[in-house]
């Protein structure tokens, strides 16, 4: 793997001012049918930073999650209450564009999911669809989005070979090289690193520190460790509510509510 | 008896009765090829039957199986995928669709002879049409759409479904996922179902008898508006109505039909697989 110090990441596309939060909750409810998987959650997402949210299996992080993008619009029978401010505007909105929201908001899922296609056109799927780009423009797209994730001197010589020949940690990059073709500002990932060896993981997690320097990053994770080691920003998660939110070390080291004292003390498995 | 020799006695059996299975298939095919390949001649695929069709060749019958198959190809496929487009991705589950659905399935085992009727009073005798080309291929059309439907609505649902999340999340609409993602995965299913369809064209006959086979017609269809010989009502025609003709003439005709058949089939299923190959999950 290269040298995670040696960032490609490239210039440009800084389009969230530093002084607005990248997400604002207000009060969501969320219902899947009569079931509250969400209740009364609340919290303002930091630009460039990294958020992480913990807490046990079932505990409502990925239904979060999936709300800041509307991918739970996919499923029959659900429903929301409260706002949700993406970049300053209310994606929940009748007039609210979907497609605009998702190009800006991005996701990682859980088991790394590239397309039956080349590594090429994994990269380039959502370009060719829109037609921005072609030929080298394209090129150079596939390239710079290969460099950010630290594939692209492994796969430069490999670029026709199908993507699901590529190790698992590797497809988990890749996915996230095809999401940076789109230019998201926000990264959400529900658990990344479930699929990934120790090793795999280090090196995705180096990944998201250097990705944060541009990106903002919201990660769902059930490893605390992981959110220790990597975000900025945690709130811990129970039974459909945000127990608490705060800076990251506050949460490890001087938890206010005892609910997250006994999770982070190891007490709910 | 040992749980060996059980087995072995078994795996006989059982391959006993896929070979009788096959024999059928095997004996047809035999039997065709041994009777007709005297009668394959060039002057017999490219001239129209002479001396009351007793002589001659089956040129016209040929143009005419493929302008019908044309025809109908053209018609039900697309409207068949995009009705799988529509009841696989857009329709939900509701008395709706369930009722396109149980007609559907119901449509595929109505047989071919009430295809026939229905195309002779529909396009031929209300719309006009006439016995022609556009009425037979029409009617061959119907005929094919419930497989086609069927076929391509289980080949989109067998692409996972995460490839769509993944699109959508990637601010890709529905529509164009479904365009550049979705389709293009489920194309060697689709194919299948049009490779069925497109045998089942060419060879029935009870669907073009009334509404666009000639009995004799030497020239070439002139548009869409033409009747036209086909090869399996010119070989009804000539097995039932010709007196006294050579056994080879027949047997002829139907290796032309198993032919044309054939070719049609492997180049699809050579498609299949080459874009198999290519798109794996
Ligand atoms: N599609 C769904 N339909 C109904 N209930 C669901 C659905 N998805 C998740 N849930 C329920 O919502 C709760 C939260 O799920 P989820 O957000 O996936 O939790 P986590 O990601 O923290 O493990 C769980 O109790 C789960 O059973
Ligand atoms: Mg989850």
């Amino acid at each position: 793997m290269s040298d995670p110090a040696v960032s490609t990441i490239p210039p440009g596309d800084l389009p969230i001012p530093s002084d607005q939060p990248a997400v604002e909750v207000d009060q969501l409810n969320f219902f899947y049918g009569d079931f509250q998987a969400l209740k009364d959650i609340s919290l303002s997402v930091e630009p460039r930073r990294i958020t992480a949210l913990i807490g046990p299996s079932g505990c409502g992080k990925s239904t979060l999650l999936r709300s800041l993008n509307r991918m739970n619009d996919l499923i029959p029978g659900v429903r929301v209450e409260g706002t949700v401010k993406v970049l300053g505007s209310d994606i929940y909105a009748p007039e609210a564009d979907l497609v605009a929201l998702r190009t800006k908001v991005g996701m990682v899922f859980q088991r790394p999911n590239p397309f039956p296609l080349s590594v090429y056109e994994n990269v380039a799927f959502a370009a060719r669809v829109h037609k921005t780009a072609r030929g080298a423009a394209m090129d150079e797209l596939v390239e710079r989005c290969l460099a950010s994730v630290f594939l692209w001197d492994d796969l430069k010589r490999n670029l026709r070979k199908s993507a699901l020949d590529l190790s698992l940690e590797q497809q988990q990059r890749l996915c996230i090289a095809r999401l940076l073709a789109v230019v998201p500002d926000l990264l959400l990932m529900d658990e990344p690193c479930s699929t990934l060896d120790p090793a795999a993981t280090q090196g995705l997690e180096d990944l998201m520190g250097e990705l944060a320097k541009q990106y903002t990053i919201v990660i769902v994770t059930h490893n605390m460790q992981q959110a220790a080691r990597v975000s900025q920003d945690c709130g811990f998660m129970l039974l459909g509510e945000l127990v608490e939110f705060d800076k990251t070390e506050n949460i490890f080291e001087n938890p206010q509510d005892p609910r997250t004292d006994d999770y982070i003390r190891g007490r709910y498995g | 008896m040992t749980s060996v020799t059980k087995q072995k006695i078994a795996f006989t059996i059982l391959g006993g009765i896929t070979v009788l299975v096959a024999l059928p298939v095997l004996l047809i095919v035999g039997v065709i090829v041994k009777h007709g390949l005297g009668a394959i001649s060039w002057e017999f695929l490219s001239t129209a039957p002479s001396d009351g069709m007793r002589e001659g060749g089956i040129f016209p019958a040929i143009v005419g199986t493929c302008c019908l198959v044309v025809t109908a190809v053209v018609v039900a496929v697309p409207l068949g995928v995009f009705a799988a487009i529509f009841l696989n991705e857009y329709a939900g589950d509701n008395w709706l669709t369930r009722l396109v659905r149980l007609a559907i399935i119901n449509l595929a085992g109505v047989p071919s002879v009430v295809y026939g009727l229905f195309g002779l009073g529909l396009f031929v005798v209300v719309l006009k049409f006439g016995a022609s080309i556009l009425a037979g291929g029409l009617t061959l059309a119907l005929m094919n759409l419930p497989v086609i439907v069927t076929a391509s609505k289980e080949a989109l649902d067998a692409v996972p479904q995460t490839f769509r999340e993944v699109s959508l999340s990637l601010g890709v609409s529905k529509w164009k996922t479904i365009r550049h993602l979705v389709l293009p995965n489920a194309i060697p299913g689709i194919l299948t179902g049009i490779i069925l369809e497109v045998s089942r064209a060419a060879g029935e006959t009870a669907p073009i008898l009334f509404t666009a086979a000639a009995f004799y017609l030497p020239g070439l269809p002139q548009s869409i508006f033409s009747q036209v010989m086909a090869l399996p009502s010119h070989l009804y025609a000539i097995s039932t109505q010709v007196p006294n003709i050579s056994l080879e003439t027949r047997y002829g005709t139907a290796l032309v039909l198993l032919a044309l058949v054939f070719i049609v089939n492997s180049f699809a299923i050579f498609l299949r697989a080459r874009l198999r190959a290519k798109r794996r999950w």
